[in-house]
């Protein structure tokens, strides 16, 4: 019954399926644009609440800025996260990824690009605001921005293995956020060194080699364990 | 083209439904009929591959399979038109027309219309499209007939006679009376659980 199509062929289609799942998810997002805005909003409020909550000393603002940015940042991605999955589980589409053909890997990858796209990469866009906003000093600005582009990707991958197990429960949302906050931590602590370092004047393109080979090392990795948990979920 | 012997699956240590054996060749069509909890979807999704048989096993010689079941995954938020056309991108198959396929369902009308805007009926047909725009050989169709008014139920019979003609297979579960029209089908009255009831 088997019929044979050539190599070629056979990755056209995953190429296109690829396509069309990117296309169709952004799609949705700007359909949706309360989902769009809620993480730059998000991030918005919560960095303009801490010179207010601290009070307004440009030399404690601009220390604790990295951190504050990125804790933010942190958040803002696993409130979005929950999403990632959800209304495919919900309406069947999961199950015709699965019944398609495609290796389910490659969707899961499609999805998290898309879905970086519409929540991660806003982020980034937004953080030289809030940078100066932060009062951090100007030659720092670049590297945090840099760090943001590097890490909120990881964020992503990583939290897709948590959106992925926990998709088939009801309150997935709370357990998600306990289950992919201890993987953030290394993230979290290289970039807000490779900024520090950048504001003190320290050489930081090691903190930055560790974020890319993070990067590497989760795209890699990250969409097979995020199938592998989908199906689980599914089952 | 499916070979299935023996397979039960058990739910919390239960069985679902009593171990079910059958073989389906091309062109042939086998109805799972029984009452509501006899198990009619869980066998569709175990068949799909979505849960695994707790015993006995199945082999399935076509290259991929087609599902249509309750959950009808299409998306709230796009029209039909983007639906359909997701759905043919996904699958690959570029050279079908999508208005042909609307005409066909009958949804031209609401070609441009958000899927959360349509009737039951309308959202099914909508996703009865994808049986339109695969190439599978095997089709599991889980109460393909519900909220279809008459003139749906006879576009089902339609589309699923045109496949079995051309060498497809196709295994329905229903709840009701009503059967297509194909000479070769066989029906499988499905009993749940243990046998007690």
């Amino acid at each position: 019954m088997l019929t044979e199509q050539p190599s070629e062929n056979i990755g056209g289609s995953m190429a296109a399926a690829f396509l069309a799942l990117l296309r169709r998810d952004l799609l949705l997002a700007f359909r949706r644009r309360t989902e769009l805005l809620f993480p730059v909003a998000f991030l918005l409020v919560v960095v303009s609440l801490f010179p207010l909550g601290i009070g307004p000393n440009p030399a404690l603002l601009a220390r604790i800025a990295p951190g504050v940015i990125w804790i933010a940042a942190l958040l803002a991605t696993v409130i979005a996260l929950d999403g990632l999955f959800r209304s495919d589980f919900d309406d069947g589409t999961l199950e015709q990824f699965i019944l398609s053909g495609h290796p389910l890997t490659l969707l899961v990858l499609a999805k998290i690009v898309a879905h970086w796209l519409v929540a991660g990469l806003p982020l980034v866009l937004l953080s030289p605001l809030l940078a100066i906003w932060m009062n951090l000093p100007m030659e720092s600005l670049g590297v945090m921005v840099l760090t943001l582009m590097l890490g909120t990707p990881i964020l992503s991958l990583i939290g897709s293995i948590g959106v992925g197990l926990t998709v088939g429960l009801k309150r997935g949302g709370q357990l998600l956020s306990l289950l992919v906050f201890p993987l953030y931590v290394p993230i979290l602590i290289v970039a807000t060194a490779a900024v520090m370092a950048a504001s003190d004047g320290l050489p930081y393109g090691a903190f930055l080699g560790l974020l890319t080979a993070g990067l590497v090392i989760s795209v890699t990795l990250a969409p097979f364990a995020a199938a592998a948990a989908l199906k689980i979920s599914l089952s | 083209m499916l070979f299935v012997s023996e397979i039960s699956f058990e739910r919390y240590f239960e069985p679902v439904f009593q171990p079910v054996s059958f073989a389906l060749e091309a062109g042939g069509l086998l109805l799972v009929t029984g009452a509501n909890g006899c198990g009619k979807t869980t066998l569709i999704r175990v068949l799909a591959g979505f849960l695994h048989p707790t015993s006995g096993n199945y082999t399935c010689q076509a290259p991929s399979t087609a599902y249509v079941g309750h959950q009808l995954a299409i998306k709230d938020d796009l029209s039909v038109i983007e639906n359909l056309r997701f759905m043919r991108n996904f699958l690959g198959i570029r050279q079908r027309s999508c208005k042909a396929v609307m005409q066909r369902l009958g949804l031209d009308r609401v070609a441009g219309q958000l899927a959360r805007t349509l009737s039951a009926g309308q959202r099914k047909r909508c996703a009865l499209g994808r049986l339109l725009l695969t190439d599978s050989k095997l089709w599991l169709l889980d109460e393909p007939y519900a909220n279809l008014d008459p003139e749906g139920v006879g576009l089902v019979d339609d589309i699923v006679i045109n496949h079995l003609a051309a060498g497809g297979a196709c295994v329905l579960a229903t709840l009701g009376n009503h059967r297509p029209g194909w000479a070769s089908s066989q029906e499988y009255p499905l009993i749940s659980g243990a046998g007690e009831c």
